[in-house]
This record gives structure tokens, sequence and C-alpha cells, in this order.
């Protein structure tokens, strides 16, 4: 491996210490929601691994528990993963054009929100090498996590869980603040994001949508409407 | 019909995998359309966000150590710390503050 990706691996393995551990406490209660659904230790932990997908797991797993049909699977784990398609295409515009066809469809293997998170955190266009080093790191973590919950289900006391479950929202916090503080469109939208967000869950018909297509919805028409009103100058998009 | 748990698991483990990976395999190029490019600039601040709050406050135990790390985390971010750093002291505040409406009557009844 060249210098400058050896750099980059082991600068997004630092990044996915983190991610790690955060996803280490929320599968703890995802492993939980598995072995409730009469799943065993592997099956879980194999879901865990080939998917990496909070959301998707659990719906997934009330699905599997319910004996729904392989159709009914497929459609709810679409509903419930669409966002990581607008992640993805926003991703795709943070790789050099030139990045090859195996890096890509490696990189897709883990499109999370927080490997997205980071990724997109990026100074520079995405060298592949960073996300497969916070991979590397923050994949094992959701594994084992799911694995814990499974067998020994509530392992740790729960304040602990409780404050390990914050890690990830700490994570996203850092990598919104700063470009909210450079550039007063971003702040704007964080804080309309904020409110947005809060009032979707509140306002009576609105609260009955999951959180996935509310985070959906309210992604495309905040982003759209920003898009039209201030559209960004050319060279500023490059370091999204 | 009884159904076979891994064939479960490889159904949700494909689409998720198409709906990760068409976007990044499809759009190869830069795309010039400012209003395109503009949108998916800010799609990620705006997705974080929305993610992030109100839930932050409801991961927690309680509503106001969800809601002080989320203070806690926006300062040490503003004043430049890294991802660690803010996750970490997250983490911490969280931790504290339960800690604190714990042992301290007064505040648990708030």
């Amino acid at each position: 491996m060249n210098p400058s990706r050896k750099r980059m691996f082991l600068k997004g393995m630092r990044d996915g210490i983190p991610i790690s551990l955060g996803y280490f406490a929320v599968a703890i209660a995802l492993g939980i929601a598995a072995r409730e659904a009469g799943m065993t230790p592997w099956q879980a932990t194999l879901s865990s691994l080939l998917l990496n997908a909070s959301a998707g797991e659990y719906v997934g797993f009330t699905l599997i528990a319910a004996n729904s049909s392989y159709i009914e699977v497929i459609v709810m784990e679409a509903v419930a993963n669409a966002r990581y398609l607008l992640m993805s295409c926003a991703l795709s515009q943070k790789l050099s054009s030139k990045t090859s066809m195996l890096h890509r469809l490696l990189i897709g293997t883990v499109v999370t929100d927080e490997i997205f998170g980071i990724s997109i955190a990026r100074p520079e266009k995405l060298e592949p090498f960073y996300t497969y080093g916070a991979i590397l790191v923050a994949v094992p973590g959701w594994a084992l996590g799911t694995l814990l919950g499974v067998v020994l289900g509530s392992v740790l006391p729960g304040r602990a869980v409780s404050a390990l479950s914050v890690s990830l929202f700490g994570m996203f916090i850092a990598i919104f603040i700063p470009p909210a503080r450079r550039n007063r469109v971003v702040g704007g939208l964080v804080l309309i994001s904020f409110a947005a967000s809060f009032a979707f869950g509140r306002i009576p018909f609105l609260a009955q949508i999951s959180s996935g297509i509310r985070t959906i919805i309210l992604t495309v028409v905040i982003s759209l409407a920003a898009a039209i009103l201030f559209p960004v100058k050319e060279d500023k998009t490059d370091a999204a | 019909m009884q159904h076979n748990v891994y064939l479960y698991i490889a159904c949700m483990a494909l689409i998720t995998y198409l709906i990760r990976v068409l976007p990044l395999t499809l759009i190869r190029r830069d795309i010039r359309n400012r209003t395109i490019r503009s949108f998916l600039y800010y799609v990620p601040y705006v997705t974080l966000a929305v993610m992030t709050f109100p839930a932050i406050m409801e991961s927690t135990q309680s509503l106001w150590s969800g809601l002080l790390a989320l203070l806690v985390g926006i300062v040490l971010a503003w004043f430049g710390r890294g991802l660690i750093v803010v996750s970490v002291c997250c983490c911490a505040t969280v931790f504290l503050t339960e800690l604190a409406l714990d042992y301290i009557p007064f505040l648990a009844g708030l």
C-alpha cells in the first residue's frame, strides 16, 4: 500500500473507533430484538455483518417473527433503507471520477449514516481506503454488539447503554457544526432541520410516519428548497 | 408456509446492498447541473441534523441528559474539536448528568 493510502487507512480506523463504540451499544438493543424474533445468535450476527443497518434490520426481524412473505421483507427493507440511496448519490460526487468500479462496489457495502457522515466530511475527494479503515473498525463493533444482545440480553447496566447511545449523535454534531459555523446557509439549515424534525414527530398525523421516511422527506424538502434559493458557487460543492 | 431464515437474510442483504451501490456505480461522472450539485451539497448536513434532533433526547434515559449532551457537543464542535473528543464528551455528559439526577432528588423531580 502506498504511504498516503496507508495514512488515510489508519486515519479511517481512528475515526472508526467512536463509531464502533456507538454501534456496539445500539446493536445490543438490536440483538435483543433479534432474540425476541426467535433468531439464533449466528443468524442475528450474520444479518448485522451483511446489512449494517439498524432500522433495516429491526424491521426485518419483526417481519421474520411474523412469518411474512419474502416480497414483503424486500419492500419494507427498501423503504427502511431508502435514505441510503440519497446518501450514496451525494457520496458518488465525493469520489473522483477516476475511482475504479471495484472501489465503488466495495464502498457500497457499508454506506451507513455514520460511515457516510465521516466520509463526506473529508476536506478533499474521498480516498476509498479512509472509508475501508473506518468500516474495518466499525463493523466488528456492530456485529459483536448484536451477538451480545442475543446471547446475554441486557448485559450492560442501563446507564452505560444510555451514555454510549449518544456517541453516534456526538459524531453527527462534530460533522455538521463546523460547516454551519463557516457557512451561514448551512447554519440556518441545521436550525430549520432541528425544528422541522421536532415538529414532525409531534404533529398528530405526521407523527405516525416512521423515522426513516421522516428523514427522507425532510432531507429532500429542505435540501431542495435550499438548493433553489441558495445555489452554491461551483468551487464550493467540491468540498461537500 | 414456513420460510427459511437464511433466505430472509439474503433478501434483506441484497436489497440493502443494491440501494447503496447503485448510485455509486451508476453516477460515475461529476454532475454539472448547479441545482443538483447544490442539493447534494446540502443533503449530508440536513440529513444528519434531522437525525440528531430530537432523537438524541429520546435515546437517553433522561430527556435532560440528551439535551445537555447536544449543547456540549455543539459548543465543542463549534470551537473545532474533532470527532472523537466531541463524541466522548457527549457520552460523559449523559453519564454524569444521569448520575447526578439519581443522587440529587431535587433534580430528579424536574
